[in-house]
């Protein structure tokens, strides 16, 4: 089992190149993710804050 | 038809009818990227020329496909908003960009990551790979004009209007760039030899291409709704609406 | 006379007047042409062989850069005294009125590039056929240029400091008439026919011709709500 994981991380000897195009496509979309909720965070903060005072 | 369009320039009726959507967007895409990442990654056999080396096929793919739909989604968003003024077409289109922009560098860096132990270099002046970066030089182009105009109305009717002449330029950059490639005949690079590509490897990138297009959907609704609330903050629904969370 | 040729004439001439006293505006570009050239032989080696290569290509982007640099005045100083909103309001359709002033503002920045390409030639050492063939496209892609660009001029018109700007929006639009005008000379230097080529850039112009006019009076009309 484990040198099945280990065949699959080496990626036939493209390991480098499959994993970096992978990480940063996750990179991008969770960090979108991030961004969304961030933005949805910041503008409820700034709503709440104008309708209190 | 023209009945929903109407509605959706109103403020409130966008955010109820967003807010319906995005569950199902969000779930669609999680299931869509787990299967096509298992499929892809794990179930799918190694090509029998390049390997594993293949497998970014399923990030590459469904971002440059990404890259022309947002592009689409803007166009669609810009007639909507120039034509009919439908308000909630320009906050689509504003917090399009961006994701846009996102996908087409991810094209272009999965692209070159690609070309590597394919071609041996990162980047070869191949005609798919110029149009692409082109294509983010525009999205370039309308984020920065619709950042640098103060006035916000302005700004959206400006970036709609770049967004537009973009759209009916760039057949005619992909042409040219295709003919400029064959007069400047390099080494030839064939990436794509084979025609036909066998199903279990073909389903998981279909899955994958599902996959971006939910994320961008649920994305985009998102933003758009936050958005949305800014741009409404004198009427009374947003203020009961946050008053209740 | 009809109206419109009237108004068209009258604004033409009221454009080549202001263009006659602001002399020093209407040069900057075409020195800025001439010296960016002459950069390339001090940059590259003055081998013969080298820039009679690369000269059509350099002459191409100089003329982009200097066409791209005098646009930031298309619109902005009528935005500042106003003359721009009399011709929002007149009752001649605006595209028609914005094709008149991007033809004479083609007139003064195009047509001077076009007319110095001998003289290019002469620096560069470039054969005859080739300079040839870079008049000719430069003649047919310089109103394209003009064109397009205007429609960057006009969605940043308002904005102080627009010159980046406007390059930024409008380089990767003028990337199909870069490509056909220098490789209109490549063919032609290769002996190939090059009717095809000729086509399309003229098709670009028609093209540009019917729908930039259109893009600036909507971006016009909406900078100067």
């Amino acid at each position: 089992m484990v040198s099945h994981f280990e065949q699959f991380l080496a990626m036939g000897g493209y390991a480098k190149y499959v994993w970096s195009a992978y990480g940063l496509g996750v990179i991008v979309i969770i960090g979108n993710g991030i961004y969304t909720a961030r933005i949805k965070r910041d503008a409820i903060a700034k709503l709440k804050r104008r309708y209190r005072t | 038809m023209w009945t929903f369009f109407y509605k959706m320039s109103s403020g409130r009726s966008f955010y109820q009818l967003s807010g319906r959507f995005i569950p199902f967007f969000a779930l669609a895409s999680m299931l869509l990227f787990a299967y096509g990442l298992v499929g892809g990654l794990w179930l799918a056999p190694p090509d029998f020329q390049q390997g594993d080396a293949f497998r970014i096929i399923y990030i590459h793919v469904p971002s440059a496909f990404l890259s022309l739909m947002i592009f689409s989604v803007m166009t669609f968003c810009a007639v909507l908003s120039l034509v009919w003024r439908i308000k909630m077409a320009d906050l689509i289109l504003q917090v399009s960009c961006p994701l846009g922009a996102w996908f087409t560098a991810l094209a272009l860096a999965t692209g070159s990551i690609w070309g590597k132990p394919m071609w041996g270099t990162y980047w070869v002046w191949d005609a798919r790979l110029t149009s692409e970066l082109i294509l983010l030089f525009i999205y370039f182009g309308v984020i920065v004009l619709s950042h640098t105009i103060p006035e916000e109305r302005t700004a959206a009717k400006a970036s709609a209007i770049l967004t537009l002449v973009g759209f009916v330029d760039i057949p005619i950059i992909h042409f040219s760039v295709n003919w400029w490639n064959t007069l400047h005949q390099g080494d030839t690079l064939k990436i794509f030899s084979k025609s036909t590509i066998a199903p279990s490897m073909l389903h998981p990138l279909l899955a994958m291409i599902g996959a971006f297009a939910f994320f961008y959907g649920w994305m985009c609704l998102s933003r758009a709704r936050s958005l949305c609330l800014l741009k409404d903050k004198r009427a009374r629904w947003v203020e009961e609406l946050v008053k209740s969370w | 006379m009809s109206r419109f040729t009237l108004a068209a004439g009258a604004l033409c001439q009221r454009e080549l007047l202001l263009l006659w006293r602001h002399k020093t505006n209407v040069l900057q570009p075409l020195i800025f042409y001439l010296i960016v050239m002459t950069l390339f032989p001090l940059a590259l080696g003055h081998s013969a062989k080298l820039l009679a290569r690369i000269a059509p290509g350099v002459a191409w982007v100089a003329a982009l850069l200097s066409m791209l640099l005098s646009l930031e005045n298309l619109f902005a100083k009528d935005h500042q005294d106003g003359s721009l909103e009399i011709l929002l309001l007149s009752p001649q359709p605006l595209p028609a009125l914005v094709l008149v002033k991007i033809f004479t503002h083609w007139l003064v920045t195009g047509l001077p590039i076009v007319l110095l390409t001998p003289l290019m030639a002469l620096l560069m050492g470039m054969p005859d056929v080739s300079w040839h063939y870079l008049m000719l496209g430069l003649l047919l892609g310089t109103p394209s240029l003009s064109l397009v660009g205007a429609i960057g001029s006009a969605l940043t018109v308002g904005l102080s400091s627009s010159g980046v700007l406007i390059a930024l929006l409008m380089l990767p639009l003028y990337i199909p008439v870069l490509i056909f005008g220098s490789g209109l000379v490549v063919t032609a230097a290769a002996g190939l026919p090059v009717a095809g080529i000729l086509a399309i850039l003229g098709a670009l112009l028609c093209l540009c011709i019917a729908l930039a006019p259109l893009a600036c009076g909507f971006a016009l009309r909406v900078a100067c709500q």
